[in-house]
């Protein structure tokens, strides 16, 4: 065994204290770009929490038709959970199955033009969405809302009162929150699923695997905290979309878990974004503290979903 | 076996299978279909069921359990594809069909200022304020973006400040749009007094709601570099941070791309907290620093509003626009993506 590379071939180098700056650096900005993060962040709920904090002890005029912040917010937030979890329940299979159709179903020659297509849908503004949804979806849906509300209507979901005339439904509001999160599911599960270890998904097929169970025991579990991380992102989307349920739902203050009846209460964010225009300074601190709660939920469940992330990938390394 | 041939194989349904199947369920959905006059989609939703039980169950009589499960799945991701692309091709084709007739060159080379009543008007300052307000939201998240995630892979890897990044991160991706919109406003209140409205507002909300994506597309391009790459690099003595630009970065430059314009396809199209804080105007505004700013969105809503037939023809003809603008800026990335790609090894 002999050195190969001798002290004097090395010597007259000099490259090395510039690489350490330009490596100091380069660090240097890149940390600064990742603590803007959470300056940014500590700003908006500090912002948030100033210019909101009147509006949750406010006089209770603010609050017409109701006289304190917690009963002017809760049907806010009880159409907000209603919307978001039809969006979710409806929007999570059927963007798993896409994103699976797209990465092991469709013929390879047309997967990339399936997976252009979604990219491209993914790109459909909210605003356009809710023109949509308004202007034709709900008129669409109207029938079924009151099949579902003749049917079912002993589910407190779909009954007692009288069903949607104009299909402008909190249920509607839903379907489009659900269309509107799924390219966004659809594009990052599938860009998951087509990440799996080919030797994996091979084995599993050699080993007689049917697709499915290939699917099911190779994909699936390798793909798992990134489907959480999309439902995620999906979820976050739904809970804060405004536009959409802006511009669909009939809203009334009434508190109504009836997701197909003639109106609801607005969700917090829509609540924002209808009532802004007419704000007094109290009225639109009283917003802004809504806002602060809705930033405080979407926290919470991302906290949640990061939680069960970790714990899957500590069940993987296990 | 008991003939003495040694089966190998389990026996299989032929390929044209599920195509007579459907057939079959097709038909035998028609009947009822025809007698009580349903619709298309009933009648398609009830074939579609004749399908999921039949397929599975003579699947299961011929290849076994196993298969017919696989059969299921196989029907439901393909029917899944079809479901949801039903409402994106139907929402294309009626933004195609109410927005065509609506536009013309005075609608997209005038603005709204004096237009009263049901004369035409036109979208030129709302594709301005679009324009700026995306431009500079670009150019401030892109950049935080990236070096985000070049810190949180190639600096932070698991350290705590690294997990911290991340989790606040993921708690960005929460933040929805309004109460970006509404942060952007307070700040600017706080600095510039309760009237100040422009479009540097709605930038800074943007910035807000893109960077999250650009950190987290980025981030992922960047673990899918292997470590053989780096380390071939700083074998050859090449220092950490050239690495990183000249082999990371070219290396997941095609995935980067389609993380921002993932990115910029979210927010070009929010209205929410442009609404709140960037405003509306019908007349032109080129400074993003000073006075109100209409964008695109903002147009369709605000002449969605009026719930008039002359609105609800300009909001269409908007919203064309602002499809297609998005669909062009997307085809272009694409394209650029394309030629960055790194050739494949294997």
């Amino acid at each position: 065994m002999t050195a190969t590379v001798s002290p004097e071939k090395a010597g007259p180098d000099t490259t090395p204290p510039t690489t350490r700056r330009g490596d100091r650096t380069f660090a240097a900005i890149t940390r600064l770009a990742a603590f803007t993060i959470l300056g940014v962040l500590v700003a908006v709920f500090v912002f948030l929490a100033i210019e909101g904090w009147s509006g949750f002890t406010s006089v209770p005029d603010t609050y017409a038709p109701f006289t304190s912040f917690v009963s002017y917010i809760w049907p806010l937030v009880v159409s907000t959970i209603l919307a978001s979890a039809i969006a979710v329940i409806v929007a999570v299979p059927f963007a798993v199955g896409i994103a699976l159709f797209v990465s092991h179903y469709a013929p390879p020659r047309l997967a990339s033009v399936l997976a252009y297509m979604i990219d491209l849908l993914a790109a459909v503004p909210s605003v356009v969405f809710g023109l949509w949804g308004g202007r034709y979806l709900a008129g669409y849906l109207q029938p079924f809302q009151v099949w579902l509300h003749d049917h079912f209507g002993f589910l407190p979901f779909f009954g007692p009162g009288p069903p949607t005339p104009n299909g402008r439904s909190l249920f509607t509001a839903g379907i489009v929150l659900a269309i509107m999160i799924l390219p966004i599911i659809t594009a990052i599960t599938r860009e998951i699923f087509v990440q799996t270890p080919t030797l994996q998904e091979e084995a599993a097929l050699a080993l007689g695997a049917t697709r499915w169970e290939m699917i099911r025991y190779a994909v699936f579990p390798y793909a798992r905290s990134g489907m959480v991380s999309a439902v995620m992102l999906g979820l976050g989307r739904a809970l804060g979309e405004t536009m959409a349920v802006a511009m669909i739902l009939a809203t009334t203050p009434e508190v109504t878990l009836n997701v197909v009846g003639t109106a609801s209460p607005a969700t917090i964010a829509a609540n924002i974004a209808l009532n802004y225009k007419e704000a007094t300074p109290e009225r639109q601190s009283l917003l802004i503290a809504t806002g602060l709660v809705l930033f405080l939920a979407t926290f919470l469940v991302n906290f949640t979903a990061r939680w069960i992330t970790g714990r899957n990938q500590r069940k993987l390394a296990r | 076996m008991s003939s003495g041939v040694m089966q190998i194989s389990s026996p299989r349904l032929p390929r044209w299978a599920p195509a007579l199947v459907a057939v079959m369920a097709l038909a035998l959905a028609g009947l009822p279909a025809i007698f009580s006059g349903w619709g298309i989609v009933q009648w398609l939703l009830a074939a579609l069921v004749v399908f999921l039980v039949a397929m599975p169950l003579w699947s299961r009589f011929v290849e076994g359990p196993r298969a017919a499960t696989d059969r299921l799945v196989t029907t439901l991701v393909w029917v899944s594809f079809g479901c949801a692309m039903a409402p994106l091709v139907w929402l294309l084709w009626v933004v195609l069909k109410n927005g065509l007739p609506a536009i013309n060159v005075d609608f997209l080379t005038t603005s709204m200022l004096n237009v009263v009543g049901d004369e035409q008007g036109g979208i030129l300052h709302a594709l301005l304020g679009t324009l700026l307000i995306t431009l500079a939201a670009t150019a401030m998240s892109v950049p935080i973006g990236i070096f985000t995630a070049i810190y949180l892979v190639e600096y932070g890897k698991r350290s705590k400040p690294a997990r911290l990044i991340t989790f606040l991160v993921d708690v960005m991706t929460g933040i929805p749009s309004i109460v970006a919109g509404l942060f952007a406003l307070s700040l600017f209140v706080l600095f510039f007094g309760p009237a100040y409205r422009s479009g540097f507002g709605g930038a800074v909300a943007l910035t807000l709601l893109m960077i999250p994506t650009v950190v987290r597309s980025s981030e992922e391009m960047f673990r899918l570099v292997p470590d053989d790459l780096r380390e071939a690099s700083y074998a050859l003595g090449v220092p950490k941070w050239r690495t990183i630009v000249k082999v990371v970065l070219p290396t997941s430059v095609a995935g980067i791309v389609t993380g921002v314009v993932l990115a910029i396809s979210r927010v070009i199209g929010e209205t929410a907290p442009l609404l709140v804080v960037a405003g509306a105007t019908d007349g032109m505004n080129s400074n993003l620093f000073d006075g109100r700013m209409t964008t695109l969105p903002v147009f369709i809503f605000s002449q969605y509003s009026t719930s008039t037939p002359v609105g609800y023809e300009r909001a269409w003809g908007g919203a064309l626009v602002l499809i297609a603008l998005v669909m062009v800026l997307n085809l272009i990335a694409r394209v650029i993506g394309r030629i960055f790609a790194p050739a494949k090894g294997h």
